[in-house]
């Protein structure tokens, strides 16, 4: 057989490994939370009659060894059994909104994927620039704000009408391009040596932005454009166009927080195959800077960057659980905060397990292919 | 004459930076080379060859800059020529070979369209014209199968084909000139010959000239047209081979010429009853299902040195390593002053451990970059010998001294302000540390320069006649084993072709692998390497080597 067909079954083997142990530790944990689902829907005012009653009902007078069974082999069949709260079944309950999550995680992938690694090629390829740097402060930003808070001012910004004058925002830019620029000038660096203008245009870009400031010349300002919605109430059914508009700002507010990692990664790992032999042997071929960094660097810093951006993506995934509650979107996330809310244990596990099965199975998709993109591995000796 | 001239360079000046300093690395250095000629640069390493041979192609590495001088190749200075003007001129007009072949392939593609990339970048021709190219240029260069090489990733193929892959590359544009940089230096002898022929026909049949740089004086011969001889950046002598080779006028070059004359003392044989230090017998070794050893036996006795020669691949490593313990044998035994060591490392007692010691080839690696000096050595004399506090650093002082290195100056340097003959010394002062009576020497000088590799070889010669140690010599380099052995083992896929005195080893008949060995030695006669050719396909004898 071939060796990545079978270090493939070998994988996918450890990995249902890991999800039944990972399925331990959530039945413990869910287990182990203070307080009774059956004390939580009588209310204060029921007698210990009626609750003993109402769990032998529920089922959960049974020993835990037993419940986790049952679970279990209902859980591999697809049954992760009925909500306790809502008496639905949790698979039915699951579907749509499972759907409408992995929809709003494949939009952010689509856009921060490519974005992120196409941004890492260039600060990689224009390294210790200006530009290099302008990217690094951009997305280390997005990045080190809590993701309420990007949702909040995507909202305030493409959402809510309130008439915000930009003059100032665009002033404290106008300050750094300056700086930036002046900066260049000095270290006599220019954009990838190519470009002896770039320097000049910051400058002037810079200085412009702070003259608006003076003129008020430019006031751009958000007049309310509201053509994206805070909440995003997806029903049933929606077609495709109207999903995408309604998701644009969680999915928006998903890429901003993902693009730093795979746009940092991409950058590192490239760099570090840029003082490899063959990198240099491409230079001394004649070849140009961005085919070096393509066709050179890329395939081999392949590795790291799939590793990233599946890492990503499971966050896409299980971290949405905010993104969603702040712009009300019906999906797996919403419904396991509600569910914990309401003490309902058997949803809360479902969505668990589904999180765990999510991770495991995109960082065993990047295990493979990292592997298969290794020549050495893809075609043996 | 001046028509004649492809590249002229005049008063050239490089730097590299050090921190926020510029330091020179070539100090204004002049070179002229013909149309078809070809130039040999030789020195020691840091000598600046590299710097030069990749300046020549108006080419800086990061963290060095051009500070003057000019580079005129066929008219245009590329001192002063904007970067792509540079670009266009490289793989098409000059165009670089690289010492290792194995990690200037890129790993990721296929080696054809690694040929293809340049003539088809550079709009000399087109994919599919390329291709074509690529297969004759295979078959001329003699590489194995020439219609399917080509679409095999560089980790398929051996090390000697990757190098003549990598000179068909560069002839891929039919340059003006070529940059050969150390092409040969990570060969074994009997595939560098393969690969010297290859190059030096490939130039003679294209009327391609070519800068030569090597640290291999012989090598050189065979090759250069004229030789250009360089130290710490600076020219210090300049003549046609033939003149070079036989009348040298600088002291320095002289000193470079005389390096090969150093000889261990003689030593008188064992006596016949005499228990050995170090024995194996048959063992058989394996790494998982592919085996490696075959049935290898070897004696070595105290107070001697007994060299372990092949080419790479042989098994001279995974003999040591199964001596160390490393390498649990599959069969056999080694033996310690008549005892049977545990096979593994792991089931041997300390004082078993201590017995046995190693010298590695790369010292960079070898030392850890994060430890002082008295910490490397202390660090076994704790260990081994159970000496702590002052009666430790006492012992630490004694190695230091014994290596010929002053404890006050370097006890509490790190390795990274070493250089690398010192590097080494702190090697051979670490093995020394246990008290050992065997020592285990992996290619210890073929990373060293000439002349500092000289220096080892006389300082493990004093340590062998003052301690009675008994080394193992691992080598490829037969110079080595005529300076240093008593006995020789020779090694070939696996199992030993023949062992014995090194006076009768030198000396025919030979076993068949060991005359292709002892011919394939580079030697600085100009015409050697034609008279060798000739003569193998006179008497019709293939070469064997691990490419075939």
């Amino acid at each position: 057989m071939h060796p990545i067909a079978s270090m493939a079954i070998k994988r996918l083997g450890l990995g249902l490994l890991t999800l039944l142990v990972v399925s331990i530790i959530i039945f413990s944990a869910v287990e182990m939370l203070p307080g009774d689902l059956a004390q939580e829907i009588l209310g204060q005012a029921a007698t210990p009659e009626t609750v003993a009653a109402f769990r032998k009902e529920l089922g959960l007078d049974k020993p835990p060894v037993e419940r986790y069974f049952d679970w279990l082999g209902g859980a591999v069949q697809g049954d992760f059994g009925k909500s306790l709260a809502s008496k639905r079944e949790i698979s039915d309950l699951m579907s749509t909104r499972l759907g409408n999550t992995l929809f709003l995680a494949c939009f952010a992938a689509a856009i921060s994927v490519p974005v992120s690694i196409i941004l890492g090629l260039l600060a990689a390829l224009y390294r210790n620039t200006w530009f290099d740097r302008l990217i690094n402060v951009l997305t280390l930003s997005s990045i080190s704000f809590p993701e309420f808070f990007v949702a909040y001012i995507l909202i305030l910004m493409l959402s809510v009408g309130y008439p915000f004058d930009l003059s100032w925002v665009l002033a404290i830019i106008g300050i750094w391009f300056i700086m930036e620029g002046w900066g260049s000038f000095r270290a006599g660096r220019k954009i990838g040596r190519v470009f002896p203008v770039i320097p000049a245009i910051v400058l002037i870009v810079g200085a412009a932005l702070l003259a608006n400031l003076v003129t008020g010349y430019w006031h751009p300002q958000m007049q309310g454009v509201t053509s994206y919605p805070s909440i995003s109430n997806i029903a049933p059914g929606a077609p495709f166009g109207e999903r995408v508009e309604r998701s644009f700002l969680p999915a928006l507010t998903l890429t901003l927080v993902v693009t730093a990692y795979m746009m940092r990664m991409t950058r590192a790992a490239i760099i570090n195959l840029l003082a490899s032999p063959y990198v240099e042997m491409a230079r001394l071929k004649g070849m140009s800077p961005w085919r070096v960094i393509v066709t050179h660097a890329l395939p081999n810093a392949l590795a790291p960057i799939i590793n990233v951006v599946a890492i990503s993506l499971a966050f896409l995934v299980t971290g949405v659980v905010v993104v969603e509650v702040v712009f009300v979107y019906p999906g797996v996330g919403q419904l396991m905060v509600d569910s914990v809310t309401k003490r309902d244990v058997t949803v809360v596990q479902a969505c668990c397990l589904i999180f765990a099965a999510t991770y495991i199975l995109l960082n065993l998709l990047a295990d493979i292919l990292a592997i298969a993109t290794n020549p050495r591995l893809l075609h043996p000796k | 004459m001046s028509d004649d001239i492809l590249l002229k360079m005049r008063g050239v000046k490089i730097d590299g930076k050090t921190g926020d300093d510029w330091l020179p690395i070539i100090k204004g250095i002049d070179l002229d080379l013909r149309r078809g000629e070809v130039l040999g640069l030789i020195g020691e390493s840091g000598a600046g060859k590299s710097t030069m041979g990749l300046a020549a192609m108006g080419y800086v590495r990061g963290g060095c800059r051009i500070s003057g001088g000019s580079i005129e190749f066929d008219d245009l200075d590329l001192a002063k020529a904007s970067e792509s003007k540079r670009r266009s001129l490289r793989g098409k007009r000059i165009a670089y070979v690289a010492q290792s072949a194995a990690a200037s392939f890129n790993p990721a593609h296929r080696l054809i369209d690694q040929y293809s990339e340049a003539p088809v970048q550079h709009s000399v021709m087109k994919k599919d014209e390329a291709e074509t190219d690529a297969t004759d240029l295979y078959r001329r260069l003699q590489l194995p199968n020439p219609d399917e090489i080509g679409f095999r990733y560089p980790h398929q193929v051996s090390g000697g084909q990757l190098q003549r892959a990598m000179t068909a590359m560069a002839m891929s544009c039919r340059p003006d000139l070529i940059i050969f940089d150390e092409p040969t230096t990570a060969l074994d002898v009997t595939t560098q010959i393969e690969v010297l022929a290859a190059i030096r026909s490939a130039v003679e049949q294209f009327g391609t000239a070519a800068i030569y740089i090597t640290h291999d004086l012989a090598v050189v011969a065979q090759m250069a047209d004229r030789i250009m001889v360089l130290k710490h950046g600076v020219l210090v002598e300049e003549a046609d081979t033939r003149t070079m080779l036989s009348a040298p006028t600088q002291d320095y070059t002289k000193s470079l010429w005389a390096v090969r004359s150093f000889k261990a003392s003689a030593k008188p044989a064992p006596a016949a009853d005499a228990v050995p230090v170090v024995s194996l017998r048959n063992v058989d070794a394996s790494y998982g299902p592919v085996p490696v050893l075959h049935g290898v036996s070897f004696d070595i006795h105290k107070g001697r040195t007994v060299a372990v020669v092949g080419e790479s691949g042989s098994g001279k490593s995974t003999a040591a390593r199964v001596i160390t313990g490393l390498l649990p044998p599959t069969a056999g035994d080694v033996l310690f002053n008549g005892e049977a060591l545990p096979p593994s490392f792991k089931r041997r007692s300390k004082d078993q451990l201590r017995q046995a010691q190693m010298i590695y080839q790369m010292a960079d690696t070898a030392l850890n970059p994060k430890q002082r000096i008295s910490e490397i050595i202390g660090r076994p004399v704790e260990f081994y010998l159970g000496l702590k506090g002052r009666a430790r650093d006492e012992r630490v002082r004694e190695l230091l001294n014994l290596i010929e290195m002053e404890p006050d100056v370097f006890g509490h340097r790190f390795p990274g302000e070493l250089s690398g003959g010192q590097k080494q010394r702190i090697g051979i002062a670490r093995a020394l540390a246990a008290d050992p009576e065997f020592i285990i020497c992996d290619e210890v000088t073929s990373a060293l320069d000439q002349l500092v590799a000289e220096g080892i070889l006389r300082l493990l010669d004093r340590l062998q006649t003052e301690l009675g140690l008994a080394y193992m010599f691992i080598t490829h380099d037969l110079a080595t084993v005529r300076a240093i052995a008593d006995e020789v083992v020779v090694m070939q896929h696996g199992k030993v072709v023949e062992q014995g005195p090194k006076t009768e080893m030198f000396r025919p008949p030979h076993h068949p692998y060991t005359d292709l060995l002892l011919s394939s030695v580079p030697e600085m006669d100009p015409d050697w390497l034609t008279n060798l050719l000739e003569e193998r396909e006179r008497s019709g004898i293939k070469v064997e080597s691990a490419d075939a």
